[in-house]
């Protein structure tokens, strides 16, 4: 594959990174088996609503819409996964259902910023509070999920020490998570789809006049992306824990769209990004037991390495050029 | 590819008109709010004619080929394609019949490559979903020597010069069989050599049956390579000539409606003492590229010094890093005896610099600002404008309506939004500010692009008047025409360098394009000021009379 | 800088017809230029009181159908809210006392907003101040009351204002967008002030995390029906809105709020206004804070004192149309829904939440601009948004 080499070539250092990375961590396999492996699995355990959520804002963000309200997304695809999950007595139907709630906020997103063309911040935080104000009010305790979602075991790749029973031996949306990545990357460089998303996003204009209707892949997309904040609120609710309380996602949206920064809207980067958050919680909770420290500052941690993160980034990374602005036809030229 | 000779002075001998007609326009009318862009205009295209939609900015040109093209609907009126009178719904459907547009601002997306934006919107695939950028590749190179306008597939957009994207932009619009190509003011960015080799390709296209609308300010343009011209003024139609029945006297009076002559009366200048000096300056673009290369000028206080060069050379990281909003790398910039190199953009305006900025709407003004706060912009801080950090809004007014008289800003009040004024008086709004505080240096930008002939004259006039108070001013402009009419000397830029100055009376066009594009002269490098001969530079003998 | 009458609809014809040509840009650059970057386009021009009070409607009237479907007849259900809360002696006094920390938490997001920074860190801010205030309480226990109430008050403004600096730093420095970096503060406000409440600052004499309560000398319950912090908030908001109106300092953030560009070419430093700005939200947080400590029984910093003030500003900001005059009215309309929810709770048996529910459905209806467009049928003002990429 000629041009798989000619992609390495160019990636070379977040690749080569990656490797130095994957290295470190089967050196620290060989010296402390049991350590390594949990550490590895609670970072992909906390990563996984991240990257879900971090490529929700890549989609929408591609297409030119900044999306803050993952965090609202979240939140209620949680919700709705879990109490119809509880309701119905059904595990496929709550998970439905959380999907749904994700691309529901998703159309409500996209119907405010693209048909309203409202202002796509104010849009995300309304989405936020209203969805607080949802779960809020509708929210009943004393509900249970019916039972606890399944865990799947791929068959050869979870035997690969180390990383195969992190990630090949989890829950359906753990997977699915992992699935997307490498499907999101294709589809972006390398559909139709793709070359035409990032053209809505960077300069409209020029996908408006090639025939493109700006606006309505905006709102498409923007749809679709829910389904994959669907799927991290769901896994919060069911796969993750097995209960729904009203702080589930912890700010875990905004914690998404960092990761969507540092990993520069690119879905490989993204994971990679995720990872070490997830690695730094990790590690955090593992120095716990080493060193005393209280345990709100080890629940502070992401938080502020959100904050270190998006300084660092500053500059370095470009945001696709058109996000934010709403397109209006014949004004691009 | 043609060269570029002087082919293109006479008027071309009138074709044979084929009788096809490829456009057929009646009663169009197009409306904006309470502005009439366009009001019933009837004109028509032949196979293989080049007609030229000629007219100064806002009299809607850009509105009639946007109708065309499908990027707007007409309010009244028919537009007739090929015998097909069914309205045209968007630019897929006009490019599936026939019809191509290349833009004034190019429509490409500048992080993606040659390749990726011309199958954009067709784009082959393999296999159902998967991009075949092969195949595109492939057909990038042959379109390219279908035509012979050399480019690189894999090249990114935003890494090419100028004129490059500009091709990339009419294989674009050639890769679709196009009978009727339209092209928005394509030379507004090219030096006279590209430009020239541009009407090559336009009369070649023409040849093989292409019509060609293309739209322009530029008499010359016209008259070079025009079968037929359309004369446009406050949106209808004025005029409507074959090239070789009328001059650029004849076409300059149907633009603008009366007798022009586009002259600037100075008297001959009388230059003082140094005011500005630059030596070596070197600045970077905002990629982080070095725009400016070791630039070094001289300007008196009395004189107007005007750089001339193609856009794209520096020009405007020269002008932001003088006026303070762009640090240089390396070199100095001196005021009188101050170095004001590193100085911000309030230092430099308290030393003494006025700025008219080449973007009115994005630096010169603040759109939700009335004109009376506008015109304050510079000067909000100081007495009498405001005490002890109150301000005084009766000074304020007292101000803005001496400006508006003097300046003649046409609006219902001092109090009117700036952003809903005209991009003249938006202009003029920008001249009285950085006038008001007599600045001993005057850098303009681009100080008419997009401006009325009318406000044209009075903020050269006024540029003039600063000159002969005393100011030192430097004028940077892309319109060859007003820097040669305004300038007592003029410094030739490309790539970041002065590559030749002048004195304003003894240029010669096409050397000056030759300089512009880069083509080294031999030996000589006048830097002597005109003595004080009599001059008034009359810009329509200057069209006539050279190549 | 008067707020500009609507502008007139006859475009300006001079010696050529002038359409609206924008002035062309480097060819090499993208489109249009950049349209003018302001506060919220049309929230500035329309300055209008027509466009909230027929979101305010709009939004009750969904709201009804809300009751409705709770079993409930909306017209009692808010009769019973508003006269609780204006006309009780005990909820008007509810009501006042909820009333200032919104004013001014308010201001904190209207002041930012004018500068083109949406602030949501209102939340961290109020609590770091309260905490800060607490603390310095503490401290001063046998003080004199009037020291202890200055002092404190000072200490609320600063932390206040340290913590929203934080966030402008980022900004300014480093182009950290303020949506985020303000919300990581108030998460990790959250967590920081958890610690103190189980650690350094607990009275262990409560059952529940909490500081200890300010010294009697220092506590000050309201004065009749008005509490002392209200003349401080409303003096406030106006001094807010003479200062971005008359002096030089509010023509800098105006100006920075309305288009970047030109105040850069005017000299104003944009670093600097950032800063500026989010440290005065920030003070203005801070010192609700400490007000709300020595104001409100307990008179001591427990969790939930925050409550929803931070969400609570930005519709108030939104309300106001981004005018610091308009956050006094704006403020009193939520104070009486909050203070009014538990009695409607008691006499209708509609959970309490209901009211974050209108509150969420008010902010939803203030922010669509379609509202204002259906008003006014006109071409609404494009372009001027706060700042809404990453990179810038």
């Amino acid at each position: 594959m000629g041009g798989f080499s000619a992609w390495l070539r160019r990636q070379r250092l977040a690749v080569g990174t990656s490797l130095l990375i994957l290295i470190a961590a089967y050196v620290f396999y060989f010296v402390n088996q049991a350590v390594a492996t949990s550490m590895f699995s609670n970072a992909w355990f906390f990563a996984v609503p991240l990257v879900l959520g971090a490529l929700t804002g890549v989609v929408g963000e591609r297409s030119g819409v900044v999306n803050i309200g993952i965090e609202g997304q979240m939140l209620t695809a949680a919700f709705a996964a879990f109490f119809t999950a509880a309701a119905t007595k059904s595990l496929v139907t709550g998970v439905a259902a959380g999907i749904l709630a994700g691309v529901a906020m998703g159309a409500f997103l996209a119907w405010t910023t693209v048909t309203a063309r409202m202002d796509q911040i104010i849009a995300g935080v309304v989405i936020n509070i209203i969805a607080t104000g949802i779960t809020s009010f509708f929210y009943k305790s004393g509900a249970q999920l019916p039972a606890n979602m399944p865990q799947w075991n791929l068959p050869l790749l979870s035997s690969i020490p180390l990383i195969g029973d992190t990630f090949f031996h989890t829950g359906p949306i753990a997977l699915f998570a992992l699935l997307v990545v490498p499907v999101l990357h294709f589809a972006l460089f390398r559909t139709r789809w793709g070359l035409r998303t990032r053209a809505i996003g960077e300069y409209p204009s020029a996908a408006d006049t090639a025939g493109i209707n700006v606006n309505r892949m905006r709102f498409v997309n923007v749809v679709l992306a829910g389904i994959l904040a669907g799927a991290a609120g769901t896994y919060l609710s069911m796969e993750a824990t097995s209960s729904f309380g009203r702080g589930i996602t912890a700010g875990r949206g905004f914690l998404a769209l960092a990761i969507m920064i540092f990993g520069a809207w690119r879905p490989l980067r993204v994971v990679t990004a995720a990872m070490f958050f997830g690695f730094a919680n990790a590690l955090a909770s593992q120095l716990q037991g080493v060193v005393h420290t209280p345990q709100q500052f080890i629940t502070l941690l992401p938080y502020v390495l959100t904050l270190v993160v998006l300084a660092a980034a500053a500059g370095r990374v470009r945001a696709p050029a058109a996000e934010g602005v709403p397109f209006v036809k014949g004004e691009g030229s | 590819m043609t060269e570029a000779t002087s082919t293109h002075t006479a008027p071309r001998a009138r074709r044979a008109s084929t009788g096809e007609r490829l456009l057929d326009i009646t009663g169009l009318s197009k409306s904006y709010d309470t502005v009439h862009a366009n009001t019933d205009i009837t004109l028509h295209v032949e196979r293989g004619e080049i007609v030229a939609l000629l007219g100064e900015n806002g009299a809607g040109k850009s509105t009639l080929v946007k109708q065309i093209f499908g990027l707007t609907r007409p309010d009244e009126g028919r537009i007739v394609i090929k015998g097909d009178d069914t309205p045209i719904k968007d630019p897929k459907d006009a490019i599936r019949r026939g019809i191509g547009m290349v833009h004034q601002h190019f429509q490409l997306v500048p992080v993606m490559t040659v390749a990726e934006n011309l199958i954009l919107g067709h784009e082959p695939v393999r296999g159902g979903v998967r991009l075949d950028l092969e195949g595109a590749r492939a057909m990038v190179r042959e379109l390219s020597d279908k035509h012979g306008l050399a480019v690189d597939p894999d090249a990114k957009i935003e890494d090419l010069p100028v004129g490059t994207q500009q091709r990339v932009e009419i294989l674009k619009a050639l890769s679709r069989k196009v009978d009727l190509l339209i092209l928005d003011e394509p030379t507004a960015v090219l030096t006279p050599q590209e430009t020239d080799e541009l009407l090559g390709v336009m009369s070649e296209l023409a040849a093989g049956g292409t019509a060609i609308v293309f739209i322009t300010h530029k008499l010359r343009e016209v008259l070079a390579v025009a079968d037929r011209v359309y004369v446009l003024r406050q949106g209808k139609v004025v005029g409507k000539v074959h090239t070789d029945e009328t001059d650029a006297r004849g076409l300059a009076t149907m633009m603008v409606g009366r007798d022009v002559v586009l002259r600037v009366d100075k008297e001959p200048a009388t230059p003082g003492e140094g005011v500005l000096s630059i030596r070596d300056l070197v600045v970077r673009d905002d990629r982080h590229l070095t725009a400016v290369d070791g630039f070094s000028i001289d300007v008196r206080a009395g004189e107007i010094v005007g750089v001339a060069g193609v856009e794209g050379n520096g020009q405007r990281e020269l002008v932001e890093a003088i006026a303070g909003m762009r640090p240089p790398v390396s070199g100095t910039i001196r005021l009188g005896d101050k170095d004001i190199t590193r100085s911000n953009a309030f230092d430099t305006n308290a030393a003494g610099v006025g700025h008219i900025p080449e973007d009115r709407e994005r630096h010169g003004l603040v759109a939700t600002y009335s004109i009376s706060d506008n015109l304050v912009l510079n000067c909000f801080d100081d007495e009498p404008y405001s005490r002890h950090w109150i301000r005084n809004t009766g000074a304020i007014r007292e101000h803005a309506t001496a400006l508006r008289e003097e300046f003649d800003i046409r609006s219902a009040s001092i109090d009117a939004m700036a952003g809903s004024l005209s991009g003249g008086n938006k202009q003029k709004i920008v001249v009285a500010r950085e006038m008001a505080a007599r600045p001993r240096l005057l850098v303009a930008a681009q100080p008419t692009r997009g401006v009325d002939v009318g406000s044209i004259e009075l903020i050269h006039r006024r540029i003039v008047e600063a000159r002969d108070s005393g100011a030192a001013v430097l004028i940077v402009s892309a319109e060859l025409d007003e820097v040669l009419s305004l300038a007592d000397r003029v410094a030739v830029i490309h790539a970041g360098k002065v590559v030749a100055e002048l004195p304003g009376d003894q240029i010669d066009r096409t050397e000056i394009g030759r300089l512009m594009a880069g083509e080294r002269r031999a030996g000589r490098r006048l830097g002597v000021p005109p003595r004080s001969v009599d001059r008034s530079t009359d810009l329509m003998e200057k069209l006539n009379d050279n190549s | 800088m008067r707020n500009p009458t609507p502008p007139p609809t006859l475009r300006e014809t001079v010696s050529g017809a002038e359409a609206p040509t924008p002035s062309p840009p480097v060819v090499a650059e993208r489109g249009a230029p950049a349209p003018p970057r302001g506060v919220l386009g049309l929230l500035v021009r329309e300055q209008s009181i027509l466009v909230p009070l027929i979101a305010l409607v709009a939004a009750f009237l969904v709201g009804a159908l809300l009751i409705r479907s709770q079993g409930v007849n909306p017209t009692y259900a808010y009769k019973s809210l508003f006269s609780y809360a204006l006309f009780g002696g005990s909820g008007l006094t509810a009501t006042l006392q909820k009333m200032v920390p919104l004013v001014l938490c308010g201001l904190a997001v209207t002041i930012p907003l004018r500068v083109g920074l949406l602030n949501i860190g209102g939340q961290g801010q109020f609590m770091v101040g309260a905490i800060g205030a607490a603390a310095a309480a503490y401290a001063l226990r046998s003080a004199p009351g009037v020291l202890t109430i200055v002092v404190t008050m000072v200490i609320g403004v600063l932390a206040g204002s340290m913590w929203a600096s934080i966030a402008g730093l980022l900004k300014a420095t480093r182009g950290v967008h303020e949506v985020i970096s303000t919300i990581m503060l108030n998460s990790i406000a959250s967590g920081l002030i958890d610690w103190l409440l189980n650690g350094p600052l607990a009275d262990r004499e409560v059952p529940y995390p909490a500081s200890h309560a300010v010294a009697d000398s220092a506590q000050l319950p309201p004065f009749g029906f008005v509490p002392i912090g209200l003349p401080i908030a409303l003096v406030l908001a106006v001094a807010t809105a003479w200062v971005l109106r008359r002096t030089t300092l509010g023509f800098r953030f105006e100006t920075v709020g309305r288009n970047k560009h030109a105040a850069a070419y005017a000299g104003i430093s944009i670093r600097a206004t950032t800063v500026l700005a989010m440290g005065i939200a920030g003070a203005c947080a801070g010192l609700s804070g400490a007000i709300e400590l020595f104001e409100v029984d307990p008179y001591r910093y427990q969790d939930g004192i925050a409550g929803n003030l931070g969400f609570d500003g930005i519709t108030i900001a939104l309300l106001a149309r981004g005018n610091p005059l308009g956050t006094i009215p704006a403020a009193l309309l939520v104070a009486a829904m909050r203070a009014g929810a538990p009695h409607l709770g008691f006499d209708t048996g509609l959970r309490p939440e209901i009211v974050d529910m209108l509150l969420a459905i008010t902010l939803l209806f203030v922010s669509l601009p379609l509202v204002a467009r259906l008003i006014f049928r006109r071409h609404t003002a494009k372009g001027n948004e706060l700042a809404s990429s990453w990179g810038a």
